[in-house]
């Protein structure tokens, strides 16, 4: 599959789980033909980064479920502190363990699982659809219980994949991209390149095997396509460009050159762009 | 001695008699106290490199440091659940209770500054030793009410059982003082101010009261302690660029 192929088959206010970690590991290039395309309305759930701030940059979003949004190395991403000061997104603001619970309750087709995490902070007072439930047992404990993160589509970057969607992730993290992909309806993989089946177990560990089959759909070769983002071992961050987006979003008037020279044509001119 | 190495001591000194449990300090400071007290009266804690590495050493310029274990996130918040873990958070507000906000600043339907995000605080506060690090002690971070409680303080942990059966909220280091938690009224005590600084300025920074009963002096740093921050873990003091 192409990345617009990918994004052909999503639809206006689909729930899109987003796999990867801050600036880590993101499928940028996925998100990327998100930015170019007319969907909208969409709720994101991601363990958050660029891919949430550009998404909002581009007036994609409704909703946000998210732990944290930032950028690693730069604390804070504008345009989700933008998008959080104008009041033009609604959120979800959960603790970031919340989030693997309910993925993990989707992919086990449970209403909800029970978690400590969050009782007598204020994620249950900004979220009033998040509900207790008290332990039938003994000790008759009242907990969180976390909602289900059912997902209409997931996408996720690996190093490589076998064209069937066996991926593997030669990193030093999984995050939860498995987890993503066992939540969702529709799963999509991007990979730096699509190997032969036989190759995946040839040079790694077959530990590194993170999804099989199964759990995807669709698999999109995009080299570079995480950038900029990290996707070790391959390539690390692009401190100087992640940078140059930062200081490009704090000011209304380079924000349109920035996406003239970057995001306004496909993921070919991108990858020209900012090499 | 500078005012940052009284910090790092006190950072390290939380982890006194911690045992063998994953400690996660969050800044630069916190994270020279961990791997200070690892290397002197402290040395079962486990340490991460920050992504998902457990060191089997603190490293050290110059020579590769060898690994003892993997720990992605998915693990992390597993220990996390199972309470073998104390954290080091930072904070941009904090009450007398201990409640913490890194979520945001201003109404949380629109403020006028997002912050981090709950992050693990709501879930972290709950399970195990939190405590944290102020690196600029001042009356717009020690407020009265915290716009966002994402750390649990002793109030509401109190209030809710399941959230208080496993909570302990135990210090504050700030760059002025260490303070910790009144075993009575359960609100903020200072315990003691670094060398050079007065009471008096910890009060003047703070917005809400605090016990003052038994005020001690943050201890100086051994000969040891100096050796190992200036030759080992920060030879080019940037400790000193953190705090003043």
């Amino acid at each position: 599959m192409t990345a617009d192929e990918v994004v052909a088959e999503l639809a206006d206010g689909m729930t899109i789980g987003i796999g990867g970690w801050g600036s880590r590991r993101k499928p940028m290039a996925l998100v990327r033909a998100i930015l170019r395309s007319p969907l909208r309305d969409l709720t994101i759930v991601s363990y958050g980064g660029p891919d949430v701030g550009l998404l909002c940059a581009a007036g994609k979003v409704r909703t946000v479920f998210f732990g944290f949004v930032t950028l690693d190395s730069i604390a804070y991403d504008p345009w989700f502190s933008r998008a959080r000061r104008e009041g033009t997104i609604a959120v979800r603001e959960w603790d970031e363990g919340m989030l693997q619970t309910g993925l993990r309750a989707a992919g086990q087709r449970l209403p909800f699982l029970p978690m400590r995490a969050g009782l007598a902070s204020d994620v249950p007072r900004f979220d009033p659809e998040l509900h207790t439930v008290r332990s039938p047992y003994d000790d008759e404990e009242e907990l969180l219980a976390v909602p289900a993160l059912h997902l209409d589509a997931a996408l996720i970057h690996l190093n490589t994949a076998d064209r069937h969607g066996n991926g593997r992730y030669l990193g030093p993290d999984p995050y939860f991209d498995d987890l993503f992909c066992l939540a969702a309806d529709r799963r999509y993989l991007s990979c730096e390149s699509i190997v032969d089946t036989h190759e995946l177990t040839a040079t790694a560990a077959i530990q590194t095997l993170l999804c099989n089959r199964m759990m995807v759909d669709g698999v999109v070769q995009t080299p570079h396509g995480a950038h900029f983002t990290s996707c070790a071992p391959d390539y690390g961050r692009d401190e100087p460009f992640q940078r140059r987006y930062v200081e490009a979003a704090a000011d209304p008037d380079t924000w349109p050159l920035f996406v003239e020279q970057f995001l306004a044509g496909d993921e070919r001119s991108y990858q020209a762009a900012v090499r | 001695m500078s005012r940052a190495d009284a910090c790092v001591v006190a950072c390290a000194e939380l982890f006194r008699d911690a045992g063998e449990i994953l400690v996660s300090p969050m800044g630069f400071i916190p994270m020279l106290g961990a791997r200070l007290a690892r290397l002197t009266f402290a040395p079962d804690i486990l340490l991460s490199d920050g992504e998902a590495y457990l060191l089997a050493d603190v490293p050290t310029e110059g020579r590769p440091t060898e690994v003892e274990g993997w720990l992605p996130y998915r693990q992390v918040f597993d220990v996390v659940a199972s309470g073998r873990r104390h954290v080091v958070m930072g904070a941009n507000q904090l009450d007398r209770h201990g409640n913490q906000n890194i979520s945001a600043i201003g109404p949380h339907e629109r403020p006028n500054r997002q912050l981090l995000g709950m992050r693990g605080a709501p879930g972290n506060t709950v399970n195990h030793r939190t405590s944290y690090w102020v690196p600029r002690h001042s009356a717009r971070v020690f407020v009265d009410e915290v716009d966002v409680v994402s750390g649990v303080g002793h109030d509401r942990a109190r209030l809710t059982p399941a959230a208080g059966r496993f909570h302990d909220v135990y210090r504050v280091v700030t760059n002025l003082a260490v303070l910790d938690f009144h075993p009575e009224y359960h609100t903020m005590r200072l315990v003691s101010v670094h060398p050079g600084v007065t009471v008096a300025e910890v009060l003047d920074q703070t917005s809400f009261p605090l016990h003052t009963d038994k005020v001690g002096r943050t201890r100086e740093p051994t000969e040891a302690e100096l050796d190992l921050l200036d030759h080992r873990l920060d030879p080019d003091r940037l400790r000193d660029k953190e705090v003043r």
